[in-house]
């Protein structure tokens, strides 16, 4: 098959689609990242650099639980997500909303301060080597004719179309979630009409933040964990919440499966270590071409 | 400070740099001095774009890579000599830098997304460096030939078979001509019109747009004058080391380093990332010492301080380190005239 020139391998139809489904399970996982980043951006406007070593701290805490008390990597959600909650408070209360003098190239670098330090820290006290959680299930699974689909995939799948939907209730129906959307739309306003604005965004940062310790949890019975592990997801999640659209759910969740679609099929048609080049591409292209994403508003 | 005493430190400095290996006799300073002013040239070449221009890069790595990558090839492949190629690694990183620039800059990329779309291509040149093997040799690195003959050490610029002084010194003093040089460029930027312009894009593009600086254009010049100090950093390592692979080019490691020093030294100043550099260095070494007295040899330390030290200048000196000193140098002045 001719395409632009380019040589490429042909592949029966049931290779092709089976390569897309298993892109739809990569991209969930996508999608589960990109979701507490794209909220933090919405809200705060700044892009969390440190996103991605928050990931593998919580997928470390996952594997500890598992570790040392035996838990479940789906039961220590109970445990992870409020404990990232509240790390993301502080880490923004704390540490980035006073350093960054509300300027947001300083917010940058004040994020990427602070991964430095979280994956470092880990690569100190973890050492480099990977680990990976041995759950009984990790193989059994569906055969779905043209490709076979494992249990940690499922769960992954309707996990983070369940975590998408719950924070979009959230959001929608309770006070904070609509003191939230009302910092992200118009910040003074809503400091004037008396919601603590300070507050709400380390709420927000907390909540990203507990996101990605759900994500973390639903990742662990399928990749190992090491210190570089976060930084593997961020880029893929900032391209992922570019595509969607910069502060939209449903961007994300969108945004995340067909980027997960098109890396699986970049490796199967221009091999495994070339084929997620289509990542770079799709981001530069759309940073480039339309900034505000398939679904984002027009940001400021 | 007045322009005399300004003269007068920047002359101490240099020639302190121009002498220090002399008295130094451990082969370990004279490394942790090559890295540090190493550190500093990379630093200044995203001080360029980032401290003058206020265009923050993630991805300053693309330039060193780029550089390196052009240095290594056309001696490996080509077998040209290094003092030819290293005009072209320079010139052609400059041109990778106007793709780049002019991409960017067209459409009009500010503040996050330019961070942004500089990671990408960062990312861009990785995989692809790592997957082309019969361009790049893939992930296995290019590798070039020792020279062994000490009468040519100087023709192929490889110094560790050259006579005595050579082989201690050599590669020290090209890092240091390559500062040198490139402090220069910087300071005679900072003070032409060119300068003023970039500065004030940095401070406002609207503004300056309105009383009639070409922005697009201060930028393209301010990416490619980076990009070639950046790159001048990658021929030296390239010569000093003799391979290149896609992670130590590519990776985050360097575009990482190349913007910590002059944050911490003091962004938009010529001085700020050399001082940046031997600060963050002095610490790294500092604390390696003393973790190896507790733990043994682990890997990480450095870095967890240098990040903590960046956010701290970020909360709390936002003119980094030359602008502290500055306020002390004021204030013990002051107090010597009253």
């Amino acid at each position: 098959m001719e395409f632009l020139g380019l040589d490429l391998p042909s592949y029966g139809w049931e290779t092709v689609l089976g390569s897309a489904i298993s892109g739809v399970f990569l991209g969930s996982i996508y999608a589960l990242v990109a979701l507490g980043l794209t909220l933090i951006y919405g809200v705060l406007h700044i892009i969390n650099f440190a996103h991605g070593a928050l990931l593998m701290l919580a997928m470390y805490a996952v594997f500890f639980l598992w570790k040392f008390l035996g838990l479940d990597p789906y039961l220590a959600m109970i445990i992870v997500v409020p404990g990232a909650y509240v790390f993301g408070y502080g880490l923004q209360r704390g540490i980035i909303g006073k350093a960054s003098h509300g300027r947001d190239e300083i917010i940058l670098l004040v994020t990427l301060g602070v991964s430095i330090v979280i994956e470092n820290a880990a690569l100190f006290f973890f050492s480099a080597s990977e680990r990976s959680v041995l759950v009984p299930y990790d193989l059994d699974g569906i055969d779905l004719g043209v490709t076979y689909a494992v249990y940690p995939e499922l769960i992954a799948l309707g996990g983070s179309l369940l975590i998408t939907f719950a924070l979009w209730l959230f959001m929608s129906l309770t006070d904070t979630g609509k003191a939230i959307r009302a910092v992200a739309k118009e910040r003074q306003g809503a400091r004037l009409v008396g919601i603590n604005v300070d507050h709400i965004f380390a709420v927000t940062f907390g909540i990203g933040t507990a996101c990605v310790a759900a994500a973390a949890s639903l990742l662990v019975p399928t990749y190992a964990v090491h210190p570089q592990i976060g930084y593997l997801f961020v880029l893929i999640a900032f391209t992922v919440v570019v595509l969607g659209g910069m502060g939209s759910f449903i961007g994300a969740l969108v945004g995340g499966f067909l980027i997960g679609v098109t890396e699986q099929l970049g490796r199967l048609y221009l091999g495994e270590s070339m084929g997620v080049i289509t990542i770079s591409v799709i981001f530069i292209l759309v940073l480039l071409f339309r900034p505000t994403g398939l679904f984002g508003q027009r940001s400021g | 400070m007045t322009t005399r005493e300004r003269i007068l430190g920047w002359a101490f400095i240099l020639c302190a740099l121009a002498l220090a290996p002399l008295f130094i006799t451990s082969n370990r300073w004279i490394d942790f001095l090559e890295l540090t002013l190493f550190i500093a040239v990379l630093g200044q070449g995203w001080n360029v774009l980032g401290g003058y221009g206020g265009q923050y890069s993630f991805g300053h790595a693309v330039f060193f890579g780029t550089g390196a990558y052009i240095q290594a090839l056309l001696q490996y492949k080509l077998g040209w000599s290094p003092w030819l190629t290293l005009w072209f690694a320079i010139s052609g990183t400059a041109a990778v830098a106007a793709m780049i620039g002019y991409l960017s800059f067209r459409y009009g990329l500010r503040g996050s997304y330019f961070a942004l779309i500089t990671l990408a291509f960062a990312e861009a040149f990785h995989v692809v460096s790592r997957s082309w093997s019969s361009f790049t040799e893939g992930g296995q690195g290019v590798q070039l030939t020792l020279n062994q003959d000490p009468a040519l050490a100087l023709v192929t610029f490889q110094f560790s078979f050259g006579g005595p002084f050579m082989k201690a010194y050599g590669f020290y003093y090209t890092i240091f001509a390559i500062l040198l040089i490139s402090y220069a460029a910087t300071w005679w930027m900072e003070h032409s019109r060119f300068g003023a312009q970039l500065v004030a894009v940095r401070e406002n593009e609207d503004a300056a747009e309105a009383l009639g600086v070409n922005a697009f254009a201060v930028k393209m010049r301010a990416i490619c004058l980076s990009a070639a100090i950046t790159a001048s950093g990658g021929v030296y390592y390239v010569q000093k080391f003799l391979f290149i692979e896609p992670g130590i080019a590519y990776g985050t490691a360097k575009s990482v380093e190349a913007l910590f020093a002059p944050i911490i030294g003091g962004l938009g100043t010529v001085l700020g990332p050399l001082i940046g550099s031997f600060f963050i260095h002095g610490v790294g070494e500092v604390a390696k010492e003393a973790i190896h007295g507790i733990f043994g040899d682990r890997p990480g330390v450095d870095l967890i301080l240098f990040g903590i030290i960046l956010v701290l200048i970020l909360a709390f000196a936002p003119r980094g380190l030359v602008g502290l000193l500055e306020r002390v140098w004021i204030r013990l002045k002051a107090r010597r005239d009253a």
